[in-house]
């Protein structure tokens, strides 16, 4: 009896969802994008992915997670099943290195627009931020206001600024250089210095210096944001659109462009990504300028396309506190790719030693 | 009579050949999630970049202090923690074997119900707790037990606190376990023979309940070598354990090869200590009650 049922119901039900799998395979496949969690990855959905992919008619699969080391491995297994994904520009040049990335197109993918320096052989960029000095207003002051702090000698100068910090953990991304300018070096000699062996060791000692008071070594940008919500630390190095969100939330924080460190998030594409020609044909799309345009409201990123800029319609005062707004951009040390590529095993060896003292 | 000999011995090996092929599925599965990869893990160890045979990845180990160090601090943590579970599960599991098999199994709910609870979202829990201006900070504050913030998180206390907190039923359980396998018998025989309370704890219950303790204790600590959330999220940078070590390699450099080489000089560790502590300890005996 039962199996009189059942027999046609499982039946139905198995050639319901085989013709619904052959459906899926004949029409066109989604191509996958893979981007962060927390409200980078929802920036990105509101300003640039949802858009630009009712527009080019691209079906696109999100997803969050992105990571350059998992991209690697993807392509050195041979089981890729990403198409794009979001990446620091070190991580792409480091992973470009190590031969997982595909070449961009530029036949397909429009840079004519973009400031120079944003996009590389193997990446295009999506945003333009900043790793900043951030601090409890509450505690030491407005930005800008008299006896703010303005500079990295003064993250580092706990008598004039008594209290407790925040420092990147377990990753060297930019994590010597402010030390470098804390220690006096002039911000234009910074990577000429931190070359040496000399000047690591430099860069690391000015660290342990100030570790007695690093309360905290922070993981991610969504905790750079939380520490500085519950005032578990005073002042804190940190990604400035993180820091603006945060604010956002009613966090009494504030930061400075003055010596921060200017670097950008771009797109990458895995070596035999699975839709390669859809998916550059997608990239196209999303860099356009009156996608890039959007993104502002959402989180404090600055476009990398030049003609965003005029086409967007934020607020000035928004537009000036992008961390690519032509206001800012002499302020800052701008990231050296270079060197990451060629000192960051390094360097990041010597900084362990200085995170498990 | 021979005849029969030889269809007993067909039957024995019948039987062996049918529990072979009954075990033969969780083998292929050992062989399968836990041989293959932890080989794959050596090999990569010994590869360099190129693919080529290279010892870089274990001359790196003793080129930079953090992997010496970083090793001492994830034993150190294990051992303090495995220690905190002892100190307090001890009591706990004592407490439990004395009651009514009801309050036991009441008692044995809240022992059980944190187990089930994500991990993240008890580390999280504990950072809410003790952070500077936690719930535990702001009420010690408030009644003047202390005044300024307390340091009990984002260090190696707040580390162990939660270590501690998700290791301690691996320890209350096989403790418990074993203390109610224990005779009442024997203590009462010992109280009637004239040993103080004291006494008949030292010399009859404690000794009983070794292979619990001892069981309970070696899960702890090997459980606890292999840490990465809690550490991370809890120790704030500070309490640098092998998983961090190895994530930090994975995530700046790619480099699966030295990444493994941690993992197997992990391995290779943890079992030297258990080997140590089998033949100081004299775990057989006390686990087996070999003599």
């Amino acid at each position: 009896m039962i199996d009189k049922v059942f027999k046609p119901l499982w039946i139905g039900i198995l050639s319901i969802s085989l013709l619904a799998f052959s459906f899926q395979t004949a029409s066109a496949e989604p191509i996958t994008v893979v981007s962060w969690g927390g409200s980078y990855g929802k920036a990105q959905d509101r300003a640039l992915f949802t858009d630009a992919s009712n527009h080019s008619g691209i079906a696109i699969n999100r997803e969050s997670g992105a990571s350059m080391t998992k991209t690697c491995l993807q392509v050195q297994s041979g089981s890729v099943t990403w198409d794009l994904v979001v990446t620091g520009s070190g991580g792409a040049a480091a992973a470009a290195a190590d031969g997982c990335l595909e070449k961009i197109d530029y036949s397909v993918v429009d840079v004519s627009d973009f400031y120079p320096g944003l996009y590389t052989d193997y990446c295009v960029g999506s945003d333009v931020f900043a790793t900043v000095m951030a601090w409890n207003t509450d505690k030491y002051g407005e930005p800008g206001s008299p006896g703010a702090p303005s500079s990295w000698a003064d993250f580092w100068d706990v008598k004039k600024f008594p209290g407790t910090r925040a420092y990147r953990a377990n990753n060297v991304d930019g994590a010597l250089e402010p030390a470098l300018m804390a220690d006096g070096v002039p911000p234009e000699k910074v990577y000429e210095v931190l070359a040496t062996p000399e000047g690591k060791r430099r860069a690391i000692n000015k660290i342990r210096e100030l570790k007695p008071h690093i309360a905290v070594f922070w993981g991610s940008g969504a905790q750079q944001a939380q520490l500085m919500k519950d005032a578990e630390v005073d002042m804190s190095t940190g990604w400035n659109g993180r820091f603006d969100n945060a604010k956002k939330d009613g966090a009494k924080v504030g930061y400075t462009f003055n010596q921060a460190l200017l670097d950008y998030d771009c797109f990458a594409m895995p070596k035999g990504a699975p839709n390669k020609e859809v998916a550059m044909r997608f990239l196209a799309e999303v860099s356009k300028p009156q996608y890039q345009a959007n993104l502002p409201f959402y989180i404090t990123y600055g476009p990398t396309n030049r003609k965003a800029y005029e086409m967007t319609k934020a607020p000035k005062e928004l537009i000036e506190s992008l961390p690519s707004h032509p206001k800012n951009v002499p302020l800052m040390l701008p990231v050296s790719l270079d060197w990451y590529a060629k000192h960051k095993n390094e360097a990041l060896e010597l900084y362990m030693e200085l995170m498990s003292e | 009579m021979l005849l029969h000999e030889k269809e007993l011995r067909r039957q024995t090996f019948l039987e062996q050949w049918n529990l072979l092929s009954l075990s033969l599925p969780s083998i292929l599965v050992i062989i399968l999630i836990i041989i293959v990869p932890v080989g794959w893990l050596f090999y990569l160890s010994f590869t360099g970049k190129g693919g080529d045979f290279s010892l870089a990845n274990y001359e790196k180990m003793i080129t930079y202090k953090s992997y010496a160090r970083v090793f001492m601090t994830t034993f150190q943590v294990s051992f303090l923690t495995t220690l905190v579970c002892i100190l307090m599960g001890y009591p706990l599991a004592y407490f439990m074997a004395q009651l009514s098999d009801r309050m036991a199994a009441v008692c044995m709910l809240t022992v059980l119900l944190p187990f089930w609870t994500s991990l993240l979202v008890r580390t999280y829990a504990w950072l809410v707790l003790l952070q500077k201006k936690g719930i535990l900070n702001d009420f010690a504050i408030e009644i003047g037990l202390w005044e300024t913030p307390i340091k009990l998180v984002h260090n190696l206390t707040g580390t162990l606190i939660g270590m501690a907190h998700i290791m301690l039923p691996f320890l209350v359980l096989p403790l418990y376990g074993a203390m109610k396998r224990i005779e009442k018998d024997m203590t009462h025989a010992a109280a009637n023979l004239g040993a103080t309370p004291i006494q008949v704890f030292w010399k009859v219950f404690f000794p009983l309940s070794l292979p619990g303790l001892v069981a309970g204790s070696l899960i702890v600590f090997v459980l606890c070598l292999g840490f990465y959330v809690t550490p991370a999220v809890l120790g704030g940078g500070r309490v640098v354990m092998v998983a961090t070590q190895i994530t930090a390699i994975l995530e700046n450099q790619f480099n699966w090869g030295a990444a493994s080489s941690l993992g197997v000089v992990l391995l290779a560790s943890t079992l030297l200590i258990l080997v140590l502590a089998a033949r100081f300890l004299k775990l057989d005996q006390v686990l087996f009650g070999r003599h």
